[in-house]
């Protein structure tokens, strides 16, 4: 660890471990893979100047872009002198009459060490579905609080949605603290207070930095004169050494996006790698169908190669003639994703709509679209940090929700695997996207349920069970499926118990 | 995690390129990513194909998507009539070279009506031989994808699109009410007359343009380099003067400059730089220390600041 880390360390309490990865040696940006981020927090928080301050002073802004933003800030310049930064970011008409950030904006910059992706998200708490959009593919979140207001609901909000979406990296930026006199007390009470929030969404990797997004004190210049009490990293320190997101995952996982036979005598399986490697030689499974097959080839377009990682998008050619379609996924044999027809997950509800009990949607996870029923069974409340019981999802909840299936589904637990465990919901009514969702665990089917061996038994009301066996798809499983006929309210009490 | 691939990949006899960059190979899987989603999820996909720089990136890409099939979907090439001589040359090059399927449009409303970017502004005609033209070729083709080379660091507005930008049947862009898009899902679903335009390069700068052209040997049109040619200056722009259609003003005069171009469009429309860079390896220096935007050369930008946003909203890429 640096001087400054140790001593930021320092500042900070131990419980929270500083986002400093082991050394690692420093690379020019050409050679490492950009960071992505985003910044949130509540409304006025500054986030658009804060980075409209680091494509500023990392000169991602030219001198034409500059000029317009020089006339675009007449009458909005503040005593400073300084032209209005959030201007670079918030380039709708809208957003510039209101002067808020109604949707994310994808920025780019870079120093001599990395190049960054920055997702700039609405503060609006009508806007958290465009926040979730932006969190969804960050290595790391930059929540901003007002010095002068400390946290606020919207800043735990913010969080908890980046923490479910698998961020493990936050840095805090307690911004305007010029505005209370650089005061030392102030930054370490909401610090402190923000990494009690952390620790309690299970996140251990928090620095926290004292800026001035206007004056750029902190940002990408140190702030020393100001705020000699402090000497941690700027901002940019902290984000030239973050770590990207890992394709942790339990195996070799194909979703096949497409086949491709541009003759007779090649048929090839073309998708992203979403998780582990592969090799020629490599035994493979093909889910749902369970049939097995090797890999003879990976090709791309100037290269035959001997291995692919996550990430490299490939096509795969195996010893066999398998039956294999698109939404299929490859996955190595020994390490297989979970098959099921029930599962549980977390999800942002992203639409005035909600998410409606019993209603059919399309799921997408992958290259997979199936339909879904979706049963809501919690909703957090972002206050108190508790479950509890819902029956529907209102627009911006994050809810726990069953999952129920016509067909096999194909996940990964999203803690497991960010591409293969996570999904979205589409209204089929209205073709909107409605949620974005993560899936936590398998469950054996509807209702209470346990599995012996492969069988699966199901204690259901009689009514239902009746209903449920009639079914073209339940006729066709007696031979898996025991049904087990309870009251409703005993049915009731099973459920209550999974849930418990 | 570093993205370190074994070290042990076999060359084709016929590459002796080195491997890509870390940073290049994540924006190149990301972007055949979304050319064989669009490609398996629509029916009558096609792409935009404007003969720049990004279009040339952006069928390199397509072709490694598919291979070793042939590009799946037709290029529709949007002609003002305007275009530098050098691109349509290019243009035509490549469709014989690489065997694609090429649709030409050109608004026939330009010579029934004659417009051109000198008699009605560069505005109208914009609005009349691109974005109508366009609209109009997107509803004969009866397309429900068109794949463009829109880069999201271009200008302000377009820093704000989706991947996967849906359309409404008259084509338009609604910027308050976009889908939200999550991590590498994206959300096909359209009805019937509806659309999506899809944007590959989306996440791609225009360094990371040039070095994967650097880094790919990707053919592009000899106006990027550096050359003595015809020059007159023209609304703070140093325009090309070879073609017979261009009428000099009172005053104007004709010259020789060593200049080229950052882009490419219709050439009364697009400002040349002076500049010596000759040769890609020049071309990726001088950017790397340019201190103005590539759009700066663009006259329809300028009209107001929002002016793309207006035209994007009415179906202009």
């Amino acid at each position: 660890m640096t001087a400054p880390a140790i001593a930021n360390a320092a500042l900070n309490d131990t419980t929270a471990v500083l986002a400093y990865p082991a050394q690692e040696p420093v690379r020019a940006t050409r050679d490492s893979r950009p960071l992505r981020l985003i910044t949130c927090g509540s409304v006025d928080d500054g986030k658009s100047t804060l980075i409209g301050r680091l494509l500023w002073d990392t000169k991602a802004v030219k001198e034409d872009q500059a000029a317009t933003l020089q006339r675009d800030s007449k009458g909005k310049q503040n005593d400073l002198g300084l032209p209005d930064f959030a201007l670079l970011l918030d380039g709708l008409q809208a957003e510039r009459e209101q002067g808020i950030t109604i949707d994310v904006a994808y920025r780019y910059f870079s120093t001599d060490k990395r190049s960054f992706i920055v997702a700039d998200t609405p503060g609006h708490e009508q806007y958290t579905r465009n926040m979730a959009t932006g969190a969804s593919t960050a290595d790391l979140a930059v929540l901003l609080v007002d010095a002068r207001v400390g946290l606020l609901e919207q800043t735990r909000r913010h969080a908890t949605i980046a923490t479910l979406m698998g961020i493990r990296q936050f840095v805090l930026a307690v911004n305007k603290i010029d505005l209370t006199n650089y005061d030392r007390s102030r930054f370490e009470q909401i610090s402190h207070e923000f990494k009690e929030l952390a620790l309690s969404l299970g996140v251990r990797q928090v620095t926290a930095i004292p800026v001035s997004a206007l004056k750029g004190e902190n940002v990408v210049y140190d702030g020393r004169a100001s705020m000699p009490w402090y000497d941690g990293p700027t901002l940019i320190e902290v984000l030239e050494l973050a770590t990207t997101r890992s394709a942790q995952t339990v195996g070799f996982r194909l979703p096949v996006q497409r086949v491709s036979r541009p003759g007779e005598s090649f048929r090839g399986y073309q998708g992203t790698v979403a998780g582990g490697s592969v090799k020629p030689g490599d035994s493979v499974v093909i889910l749902p169908s369970g049939m097995v097959a090797n890999v003879t080839k990976i090709i791309t377009f100037d290269l035959v190669r001997n291995a692919a990682v996550a990430g490299d998008a490939i096509t795969l050619v195996l010893d066999r003639q398998v039956d294999v379609s698109r939404g299929d996924v490859i996955a190595s044999i020994d390490s297989q994703p979970m098959t099921g027809l029930a599962f549980d997950a977390q999800l942002v509800a992203l639409q005035p709509e909600g998410i409606q009990p019993g209603k059919r949607y399309w799921l997408k996870s992958g290259s997979r679209r199936q339909r879904v029923q979706v049963q809501p069974a919690s909703q957090l409340d972002l206050k108190s940090g508790k479950w509890n019981h819902a029956d529907e999802l209102p627009m911006n909840a994050i809810g726990k929700v069953h999952l129920v299936f016509d067909e096999q589904a194909i996940f990964d637990a999203y803690e497991q695997n960010r591409t293969t465990g996570a999904f979205i919901l589409i209204d089929p009514d209205t073709n909107n996207t409605i949620a974005g969702g993560m899936i936590t665990a398998k469950r054996a089917a509807l209702g209470g349920i346990h599995a012996e061996e492969s069988r699966v038994i199901l204690s259901l009301p009689a009514e239902l069970a009746d209903q449920l066996m009639a079914t073209e798809l339940f006729a066709g499983r007696r031979e898996d499926v025991e049904v087990r006929r309870v009251t409703a309210g005993k049915a009731a009490e099973i459920i209550d118990a999974i849930d418990g | 995690m570093p993205h370190n691939h074994p070290e042990t990949e076999l060359h084709n006899p016929q590459s002796t390129k080195p491997p890509l960059d870390p940073h290049l190979k994540a924006l190149e899987n990301e972007a055949i990513h979304i050319f064989r989603e669009v490609a398996a999820e629509f029916e009558r996909p096609v792409m935009l194909y404007s003969i720049g720089k990004d279009s040339s990136v952006l069928l390199h890409l397509a072709r490694k998507a598919f291979y070793p099939g042939r590009v799946p979907f037709p290029l529709l090439h949007v002609d003002t009539g305007w275009k530098f001589q050098e691109m349509i040359a290019f243009r035509d090059e490549m469709v014989e070279k690489y065997d694609l399927d090429l649709v030409v449009h050109t608004n026939p409303r330009g010579a029934a009506e004659n417009v051109t970017p000198f008699s009605h502004g560069s505005a109208l005609y914009t609005d009349i031989m691109k974005t109508e033209a366009l609209r109009q070729a997107l509803d004969a083709g009866q397309y429900d994808a068109a794949f463009g080379g829109a880069r999201r660091d271009e200008e302000a507005s377009r820093a704000k699109e989706r991947i996967y930008s849906f359309r409404t049947p008259d084509h338009r862009w609604d910027p308050r009410n976009q889908r939200p898009e999550l991590w590498n899902i994206y959300n096909g679903m359209i009805r019937k007359g509806e659309s999506v335009r899809a944007f590959p390069l989306s996440n791609w700068t225009e360094v990371d343009i040039w070095r994967y052209i650097q880094a790919e040997e990707i053919p592009i049109v000899p106006l990027y380099f550096a050359k003595k040619r015809p020059i007159v200056e023209r609304d703070g722009m140093m325009i090309l003067a070879e073609d017979p259609r261009l009428e000099l003003l009172p005053g104007e005069l004709k010259r020789e400059e060593v200049i080229r171009f950052r882009t490419l469009g219709c050439f009364p429309l697009t400002g040349a730089i002076r500049s010596g860079a000759t040769t890609l390896d020049d071309i990726v220096s001088e950017l790397e220390t340019a201190t103005v935007s590539e759009r700066q050369g663009r006259a329809i930008d300028r009209d107001q600041s929002g002016s793309m946003e207006k035209k994007k909203r009415e179906g202009y890429f």
